[in-house]
């Protein structure tokens, strides 16, 4: 989303689109990332339960990955993962291309 | 028709809201305000007006139900003073912030400690910089006036900024004096129709007031609010000249009394202008070239108007009912700041006076004009009426 300047805002931070909190990509706040294992995942949900942007995805019953648009990294799912599937990894490692 | 009745400030104001009737009116007392409450709440009890009015249980409740009625599309007032101005200070820029227009009749009172019910301006020199309007009223008549004035300008499509309209507390508040009142049917038309923007209750339209603005936004909100304020003078003087029209009465940002050959002037804000103008009448029949200026604006500070009349005078006073501890005084300082750029810069004293309510007469104002005279004029400030 790029960004407005001042003349182009409705005045008072006033937000007049309904919903547009989808296109405020909370990934860019993201300093370490949520690395997901599918070999030791039991797909126990524990993660999906707890992350609070509800940024694990979920296909057909089974984890299917990460939404990096919204994961903040705040790291509670793999705090709460019991298999240890999920490893927090530095943002630094990663490519900026890989970076969503 | 207009009438002559006798009015304090504050009946002065609650009569303004009486025909201004807005829809929605939060309601907290705290002294010398509390008459404009007590009376307007009898008017709603009476049915005289459409208001809800809102009894909180705190300012800072009463600010943040008008901040909810005002961004719901109502035409919102309120009421408060020193304390109650002060645990209201978050919700006041909050007013600002989302740019709603609410107009509130503040009753200057001295803050606390220690306690103290009196006059003084620290109140609402603590919210100089909130992004509200500010304007000071020498009388209960310009009370009255200032108020219907406030709504337009509050209104207004390029303005959208909240209001204080000023008052000081017992001085104003409390005495009685003649007030010319416009007729009922005068004010409505007047002040028309209000039309919300952007209102919550407009539920066809969703949206959201007050998410969160980070980094990302917040500069540029900001950026904005600062522009809506330099539409005010513009603004302010065409709704002034408007209602010159009706009432016959000039509201000049800032008020010249025997400016023009004047060498010697106070700058000074409400009751005092009052006082001082007094002694200046006193002063000319002796033949001395004495002046004031009434600063009527004082949010945006009228630099302009203010650098025009004050250039090439020999010395000029500033007189704060207020104080900021640790710094000059804010009205003097301001002053400072708007001779900065003008050539012949007059000499300039700071004077301190009236905190708490302590009595300033005529006595005090000459011996101002005598200091000024004689060129008894020191870099630190002086403090009128304290006792050594
Ligand atoms: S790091 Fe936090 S936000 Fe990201 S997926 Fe895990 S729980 Fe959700
Ligand atoms: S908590 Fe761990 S094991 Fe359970 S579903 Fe999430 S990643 Fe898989």
């Amino acid at each position: 989303m790029s960004l407005k300047g001042w003349k182009e805002l409705p005045p008072g931070g006033v937000i007049l689109e309904a919903g547009n909190s989808i296109k405020y990509k909370t990934g860019t706040w993201r300093s370490i990332r949520p690395v997901w294992n599918k070999d030791k995942c039991i797909n126990c949900f524990m993660c999906w339960l707890h992350c609070p942007d509800g940024s694990i995805l979920v296909r057909d019953n089974k984890v299917s990955g990460i939404n990096y648009d919204y994961c903040k990294g705040c790291g509670v799912c793999a705090a709460i993962c019991p298999k240890s599937a999920i490893e927090m990894k530095p943002e630094s490692l990663f490519e900026e291309g890989e970076k969503k | 028709m207009k009438k002559k009745i006798p009015l304090t400030g504050n009946a002065a104001f609650a009569e303004a809201m009486r025909q201004i009737n807005p829809d929605v009116v939060a309601a907290y007392p705290i002294t010398p305000q509390t008459e404009i409450m007590m009376t307007f709440a009898e008017f709603v009890a009476d049915g005289l007006v459409d208001t809800e009015l809102v009894t909180a249980e705190s300012e800072h409740s009463a600010m943040s139900a008008c901040v909810g009625a005002s961004a719901a599309g109502a035409r919102v007032m309120t009421a408060t003073s020193a304390q109650g101005l002060a645990l209201m200070h978050e919700v006041v820029y909050i007013a600002s912030g989302l740019r709603l227009p609410i107009v509130m009749g503040v009753v200057n009172r001295a803050l606390s400690a220690p306690i103290n019910i009196h006059c003084d301006h620290a109140d609402t020199m603590a919210e100089r910089d909130s992004g509200w309007i500010q304007i000071y009223s020498e009388t209960a008549q310009e009370v009255y006036d200032h108020t219907i004035l406030a709504i337009r300008l509050a209104e207004r499509e390029d303005v959208r900024l909240p209001v204080m309209v000023c008052q000081d507390g017992f001085i104003t508040s409390h005495g009685v004096e003649p007030v010319e009142i416009l007729d009922d049917e005068v004010v409505k038309k007047f002040i028309g129709e209000f039309k919300p923007w952007n209102p919550l209750l407009d539920t066809d339209n969703p949206k959201t007031y007050g998410a969160l603005d980070l980094f990302d936004y917040y500069f540029e909100h900001k950026r904005q609010q600062f522009e809506a304020m330099k539409h005010v003078p513009k603004a302010y003087e065409e709704v002034a000249e408007e209602l010159s029209k009706i009432t016959g009465r000039k509201y000049p940002k800032v008020e010249g009394f025997y400016m023009d050959d004047a060498e010697y002037v106070i700058v000074v804000m409400s009751s005092t202008a009052g006082t001082t103008k007094h002694v200046v009448k006193e002063l000319r029949a002796q033949g001395k070239k004495v002046g004031l200026l009434k600063i009527r604006l004082y949010r945006p500070f009228p630099k302009e108007e203010i650098s025009r009349l004050l250039e090439g005078k020999k010395a000029v006073a500033v007189l704060d009912r207020a104080y900021s501890v640790g710094a000059e005084a804010p009205l003097f300082c301001e002053i400072k700041s708007a001779l900065y750029d003008v050539k012949a810069k007059p000499v300039l004293a700071s004077y301190i006076y009236g905190l708490g309510g302590r009595d300033t007469p005529p006595s005090l104002i000459r011996s101002v004009y005598e200091d000024l005279m004689n060129g008894n004029i020191s870099k630190e400030e002086k403090y009128l009426g304290v006792r050594e």
